[in-house]
């Protein structure tokens, strides 16, 4: 069950970044990376995280993405155009990801026994457990993040309001 | 391997019954919205087709049903089709995980909740957020100006007021301490109106903001400029018919009644009775488990009557109003009753 | 029926290097900012496998701190797309290469 719902999402969230790397038109990058991120939700699911798993839904799927679609259609953004710059990017990009890809995966595939494995139903972080060490051990780190999402609100007002 | 099997079945029982149920309240939504909007502008409504008009939604079905399926020629064509499959299968999400009655158990299985989960609430909180896309998508591919218009103003105006609405149920999880859903319940089942959040649990503020950011969320009158008639002539579905047009229209009638519901659990103490334990069980064990079923259902149907009326007497806002009402008005109401909440909560529990 | 965790590890690595290749190939910068958004869905994979691993729920709120800072960075970096838009009407990052206008 859970090596076939692992192979199920983990499938659906490699196409999906694949198709966001292969689409021209940014709106369909824009659902691919959706599609990923709802799959990447089940996988937290799998792993014991259920309230993270909701929490990826609601604040990347639900809010971040669509202020992507948003933004997308708002500047109706059209097809990519091919530019010089794309071409030296070509010959960096791929053999860079691959070698990249290579040496991560080769890593975690050498030190894989002592990884161990996960069981569906084996571990399961409660929103009580997070909630103990987010606002015991981790409190400054929180408050701190708070103020900056307070700034980035005031900043993104200021940049987006129209000059008069 | 046996107790398994039962488990399946039972559950696709359930599935069967409550999707079979929703889909046709949501179709008798139509009905009552049509039939109630008539006598407060003092008209009939439907009448002609069965007792009442009471077979007004077969014949509504029928023919939306019937209707060619028109397909604009320089529409972007999957996101064109995905965009009201996205819109009606969020809105048939939520309901599983509503509990609608008692914890009653059959063979180890609770009848009277399709999925107990430990993040309900959630849940809910999520397929309404990735319902948006249904909107956003359909005013795109359209490739029309209304269309694009209604669909911006309609993901504007929903990530404004999930803000809010999300808020707005804080105060709610803090007093149970929960966000599982029949936890929610419970905690307000015990004496009756005493007891709901909205009244005992002194919520009755952040009730207030929960109804209007749902008015908001489903896209209806007062907040309904997404498809403002006068001005956008159909708003983000201009360009759908036929079956795909059916699709939406469920899709907005199933999440009035989903928002209803989500209410009447959170605030109006769900499937409990307004009496409490005030009366003693009378009945057998039928009476015992349908009766919540009942309360539930007649609370959900004050939700919908709330809607008609409403949607009957108020004037449209205009955009700008919208958007401060939202942000100025109900988001710092929203954080100041959390705030309170919060702190009462530290002083006495 | 379990599922190593190496195999998340590598389906996040994969993610991840899905997410660099498009962030040096994209011409658009939506594109770009979203590969952006890629890459940390493929770093909080990891850190949610790694949370499974040693039952640490440190790991979940080491995520939960990467998507408060990516939503903060979504709405500043989408406002700066907005803006760039609005001066120079082009979403081309070979064509926003002048520092003033």
């Amino acid at each position: 069950m859970h090596l076939a719902l692992f192979i199920i999402f983990g499938l659906l969230c490699l196409g999906g970044a694949l198709n966001l790397l292969l689409q021209q038109h940014p709106i369909n990058s824009a659902l691919s990376l959706i599609v990923v991120m709802s799959s990447l939700a089940v996988l937290y699911l799998l792993l014991g995280a259920e309230f993270l798993a909701l929490a990826q839904i609601i604040v990347y799927s639900g809010a971040i993405m669509v202020l992507f679609v948003f933004v997308i259609m708002l500047l109706n953004a059209g097809l990519e155009e091919k530019t010089r710059g794309s071409r030296a990017a070509y010959l960096a990009g791929i053999p860079g990801m691959l070698a990249l890809f290579g040496v991560l995966a080769g890593t975690f595939f050498t030190l894989r026994s002592s990884f161990g494995s996960a069981r569906l139903g084996a571990y399961l972080a409660t929103t009580h457990d997070l909630a103990q060490v987010l606002f015991r051990n981790l409190l400054l780190p929180f408050e701190v993040t708070s103020i900056l999402i307070l700034v980035a609100i005031l900043g993104a007002v200021v940049l987006a309001r129209k000059e008069h | 391997m046996n107790q398994f099997l039962i488990f399946i079945l039972l559950t696709l029982l359930k599935i069967a019954v409550v999707t079979v149920v929703f889909l046709t309240a949501v179709a008798y939504t139509v009905l009552l919205e049509r039939k109630l909007v008539g006598r407060i502008q003092n008209r009939w409504g439907p009448s002609r087709v069965g007792p009442f008009g009471l077979m007004q939604p077969l014949a509504d079905g029928l023919k939306l049903f019937l209707k060619e399926d028109l397909m604009p020629s320089a529409v972007e064509r999957p996101l064109f089709i995905l965009a009201p499959i996205i819109a009606l299968a969020c809105a048939l999400t939520s309901i599983a995980v509503m509990p609608y009655g008692r914890d009653i158990r059959w063979h180890g299985v609770d009848m009277f909740q399709i999925a107990n989960i430990n993040v309900g609430l959630l849940v809910i909180l999520g397929v309404t957020s990735i319902g948006v896309y249904g909107i956003a998508l359909s005013g795109w591919s359209s490739n029309n100006k209304y269309s694009l218009l209604g669909s911006l103003r309609s993901t504007a105006q929903m990530i404004s007021y999930e803000l809010a609405l999300g808020l707005s149920v804080i105060g709610v999880v803090l007093r149970t301490g929960s966000l599982n859903l029949r936890d929610i319940v419970n905690l307000q089942a015990t004496h009756g109106v005493l007891s709901w959040n909205a009244f005992g649990g002194v919520q009755i503020v952040a009730f207030f903001i929960y109804l209007t950011a749902a008015f908001a969320e489903t896209n209806r009158t007062p907040f309904d400029l997404p498809e403002a008639e006068s001005e956008l002539t159909a708003g983000y579905h201009t360009e759908y018919s036929s079956m795909k047009f059916a699709m939406f229209f469920m899709a907005e009638y199933a999440n009035m009644i989903n928002v209803g519901a989500v209410a009447t659990l959170l605030f109006l103490g769900g499937w409990s009775s307004p009496f409490g334990h005030l009366f003693p069980d009378f009945g057998g064990p039928v009476v015992h488990a349908l009766l919540p079923v009942f309360w539930f259902v007649a609370k959900v149907f004050c939700f919908l009557f709330l809607y008609v009326w409403v949607r009957g007497t108020l004037p449209r806002f205009r955009y700008d109003q919208l958007m401060g009402f939202g942000w100025k008005f109900l988001l710092p109401l929203a954080i100041a009753n959390v705030v309170v909440t919060g702190l009462v909560l530290a002083v006495h529990g | 029926m379990s599922v190593p965790i190496a195999w998340y590890l590598i389906l996040s690595a994969a993610l991840f290097s899905i997410g660099v290749c498009a962030f040096l190939i994209k011409r658009n910068i939506i594109s770009i900012f979203m590969s952006i958004e890629l890459m940390l869905n493929a770093v909080n994979l990891a850190f949610v496998a790694f949370a499974n691993r040693w039952h640490q729920v440190n790991g979940q709120i080491f995520v939960f701190f990467v998507m408060v800072v990516a939503a903060a960075e979504a709405a500043v970096g989408l406002a700066i797309i907005i803006a760039v838009f609005r001066s120079r009407n082009t979403l081309n990052v070979d064509q926003i290469d002048l520092m003033k206008l």
